[in-house]
């Protein structure tokens, strides 16, 4: 019977992980701007490509 | 891309307006104004065109913005290190509120401002609270030229040493997340150690049930004691000033259900109600946080502060200083430049001046001030640089004094909210039922007796019913707002509902701020009509903005010589051999009669060598759907109109709003707010108004709207905004509030019976842990999904989604 005691008390200490998880997520201010990550994750990096010269004729030129 | 909208109507490649016949042309691309040009190069020469393919014409229309040197007072260090969030020498940061912040595009080209200049380090963006933080080294930019790097790119920081007060607001939101994460992990962990229980396991071994039951109450103890604070000192706060709200049932219940809870597992060995307290509290905290949503990037609250300047030049030994407004001294001489405000009450040291005070008195015509004239702060110069002498310090001029009026520093009182009223009578009546059965059983057998009593408590917290208003107004509040009806908070919808009469101002909010009605009477030809809007085109003056824009054919200037401009008068300017004048009458020709008011508006006159060749009438335009707004309305409601201006519109408006409207003219602020003040011994009012006129009558009224045509522009302190285009819906909204009050009613009805069968379970002893834990979450989320849907099918139904 202990090892059902021993279970609970496991699943308690992963579920206060998660509590402290969302707790530290909180206190750095993560859910203060629900809306701009959401947009800013699909800006692409644009590639700093050469100016007016076509990616096909040269490859890395510089490096 | 998108250039063209239609088929011959070209929009501007930068910011989507329409593109007039002078627009300009640049890399063959059409852009509605040289400002919008600009930003187009800037950003294509630093490669950053990308801000143009993330949505359609994300710019911001630059037409009517010009600063000049108005951040020339950032220049200065007293000031720059109060906006600071923090600096020395090599680093600063600053977060700067860009009420312009509209879409993707936006974000993007602000979190890439360092590739335009040197100096920028990082840079983020909080798009819900439309805020830029800025890090950036002071010695490689200022802070003058990074807010004109943002002023050029249209995105103008509104910097005022107000708003740096609200940082703390911040912290409020996050305990309330905190909370509602707490209750849910309690909730969550004592339901599922509660199943056996549920399921009757009767093969557990009593060891481990005890641990169980132990591990529950150390689980709700952050509940009880964490999660709960806010119900308790609400409760608190409500029993000292004598009023019973409905956290004082709440927090009765929460404490009797924890009590008893201890009473049965440390005493009798029973497993308790910790799992309902958890999930009650859980929902609570969600029907809070439901209700608390607010509209971050709008401010309720601003006053003349953020209106104002908040530095302004001052001459001392023949230089111009910039100093903090604050520190102006009575005697001290400022000079005052074009379009900007001014701060104190002056006298006037130049010779002559024009002022607008369109947003101080609702007045749209710049009046004409002479040297020594008595000229009260708020209005704009319009036309050259003005000296000035002070008269008064900022803080005592005569519009700052309306807010030392006591309704500024009242606090909102007065109004009981309809949960308030019902949770009084609920109560007692609670209590006295609880009694009632102790009493009952009592004389048979004790514990039964305590048992009833608290049972009664805690079934009947009202749980379901305080979750019925906050899930109903915060779904029609952000109805309105998809309708551009922005609420302080969802109260106001509670008071919308009880409104007897409305009180409109009328320029600004009934009328058109920008535009107006522009009818030319006389004889001109073609050519002459280009010429004089050539000569209007020269002048910034609203009236000659108005007459240029009226004439519909393209300037012509390509003989214009000795163009004049004379403040208060008119224009004069002449092209080849003939002189052409607008403006007054007794300017456009040599007469000593004076310009003479037509029954509405302003009268612009033209001669052409001196000969009276016909006039301009400008009149005010009146926004559509007010004949709507009056005859839906009528029947419930009374109006009135209270303006500053003059009675000459007073046959126009009688057209619209009929004769048993009051009409009020020439009324100052104070007057306003007196006649709201009166009005409000008997009835419950609605103030709609625009400008800082209004800002007292709209803060003594029960709900104040301030009425914009732009949410990112200034609004006088207010319960809700509403972007001038929905006014016609105002009927819709008092209807809709009217239809969330009666869908509280309904959801009430519902959580009383279920309060009525908990009762009876109570009442005959018979309340398990197991009926408490389905029957309470179920009636609160009955509530929830009874209030949701309702509010939002009704709002489908009256087309307001």
């Amino acid at each position: 019977m202990s090892v059902i005691i021993l279970l609970i008390i496991i699943s308690i200490v992963v579920a206060l992980g998660f509590l402290a998880i969302f707790i530290w997520a909180v206190k750095t201010g993560q859910f203060d701007d629900t809306v701009s990550p959401g947009i800013r994750i699909l800006f692409d990096d644009k590639k700093p490509e050469p100016p007016k010269t076509k990616p096909e004729n040269d490859k890395n030129p510089t490096s | 891309m998108a250039g063209k909208a239609g088929e011959d109507k070209v929009v501007c490649y930068h910011c989507g307006d329409l593109c007039t016949r002078e627009h300009v042309v640049y890399d063959e691309k059409d852009f509605c104004c040289n400002g919008c040009k600009t930003v187009y190069e800037i950003l294509s020469q630093n490669d950053l065109c990308t801000y143009y393919d993330l949505s359609q014409n994300p710019g911001i229309n630059l037409k009517s913005k010009n600063f000049e040197d108005k951040y020339a007072f950032l220049d200065n260090d007293d000031i720059a290190r109060l906006l600071f969030d923090f600096a020395d020498s090599t680093r600063a940061r600053i977060t700067f509120f860009i009420p312009s912040i509209h879409c993707s595009s936006c974000i993007w080209l602000l979190e890439n401002l360092y590739k335009l200049r040197q100096g920028i380090n990082h840079n983020r963006v909080n798009f819900v609270r439309k805020e830029l933080n800025v890090d950036f080294d002071p010695s490689v930019i200022t802070l003058r030229q990074l807010v004109e790097l943002l002023a050029t790119l249209g995105y103008e920081p509104q910097i005022s040493l107000e708003d740096n007060d609200k940082k703390q607001k911040k912290s409020i939101n996050r305990s309330l997340y905190l909370k509602i994460g707490v209750a849910a992990f309690a909730f969550g962990n004592i339901m599922l150690l509660s199943f056996p229980e549920y399921f009757g396991f009767e093969g557990l071994d009593p060891g481990v049930q005890k641990f169980i039951s132990y591990l529950n109450i150390l689980l709700s103890l952050p509940v009880v004691f964490y999660c709960a604070g806010d119900y308790y000192r609400s409760a608190w706060s409500g029993l000292k000033n004598g009023i019973v709200n409905i956290d004082v049932p709440i927090s009765i219940g929460i404490i009797t259900l924890f009590l008893r809870s201890l009473y049965e597992v440390l005493i009798a060995g029973q497993p308790g109600y910790l799992d309902s307290l958890a999930g009650l509290l859980f929902f609570l905290l969600v029907g809070r946080w439901f209700q608390n949503f607010t509209y971050q990037g709008l401010s309720f609250e601003r006053d003349y502060k953020s209106y104002f300047p908040l530095a302004i030049g001052r001459i001392e030994n023949d230089t111009v200083v910039i100093v903090p407004v604050g520190d102006l001294k009575k005697g001290d001489r400022i000079r005052v430049r074009n379009r900007e405000i001014i701060p104190a009450d002056c006298i006037l040291m130049s010779t002559r001046a024009a002022i607008d005070y369109s947003f101080v008195t609702g007045e749209s015509n710049p009046v004409s001030r002479k040297v020594g004239d008595y000229i009260y702060a708020g209005g704009r110069q319009v036309g050259e640089n003005i000296v000035l002498e002070v008269v008064k310090p900022v803080a005592q001029s005569y519009l700052t004094q309306l807010w030392n009026n006591e309704t500024f520093s009242k606090s909102e009182t007065g109004f009981e909210v309809l949960i308030n009223r019902i949770s009084k009578n609920f109560t007692i009546a609670v209590l006295v039922i609880a009694i009632a059965g102790f009493g009952f059983w009592a004389f048979s057998d004790l514990w039964i007796a305590m048992n009833a009593f608290t049972a009664v408590l805690i079934v009947a917290c009202p749980c379901a019913l305080s979750m019925a208003t906050p899930f109903t107004l915060g779904s029609a509040m952000r109805i309105f707002g998809e309708n551009k009806f922005y609420l302080k908070d969802a109260s106001v919808i509670e008071k919308l509902h009880r409104i007897q009469h409305i009180v409109f101002d009328k320029t600004g909010t009934i009328t058109f701020n920008q535009e107006s009605d522009v009818s030319f009477h006389g004889h001109l030809s073609h050519d002459d009509l280009k010429k004089i809007k050539g000569l209007a085109l020269n002048s910034t003056h609203p009236l000659s903005r108005a007459v240029a824009s009226c004439i519909d054919s393209e300037s012509d200037i390509s003989e214009l010589n000795n163009f004049e401009e004379i403040s208060g008068k008119g224009l004069r300017g002449t092209f080849g051999s003939d002189e052409y004048r607008i403006g007054r009458i007794d300017f456009v020709i040599n007469t000593s009669k004076k310009t003479g008011e037509t029954p509405s508006g302003a009268t612009v006159h033209v001669s052409k060598n001196e000969a009276l060749v016909g006039h301009f009438t400008i009149e005010n335009k009146y926004r559509e759907g007010l004949h709507g707004i009056v005859e839906r309305m009528e029947k419930k409601h009374f109006f009135s109109i209270i303006t500053g201006d003059n009675a000459s519109e007073g046959a126009r408006l009688r057209e619209i709003f009929g004769t048993h409207t009051t009409y009020r003219f020439n009324q100052s602020p104070q007057d306003k707010l007196d006649y709201v003040a009166n009005l409000q011994k008997t009835e419950q009012v609605l103030m709609i108004g625009d400008g800082l006129n209004d800002s007292g009558a709209l803060r003594q009224s029960d709900v104040g709207i301030s009425i914009t045509d732009d949410t990112a522009g200034f609004t006088p302190a207010s319960d809700a905004i509403m972007t001038s285009s929905s006014l016609e819906k105002l009927p819709d909204f008092m209807d809709f509030s009217h239809i969330s009050h009666r869908i509280i009613i309904a959801a009430f009805i519902i959580s009383f019976l279920y309060n009525i069968i908990g009762i009876s379970f109570a009442l005959s002893g018979t309340l398990s842990p197991l009926v408490a834990a389905i029957l309470m979450p179920l009636s609160s989320i009955s509530v929830v999904v009874f209030a949701t849907v309702t509010t939002n099918l009704m709002a489908k139904f009256k087309s307001l989604l």
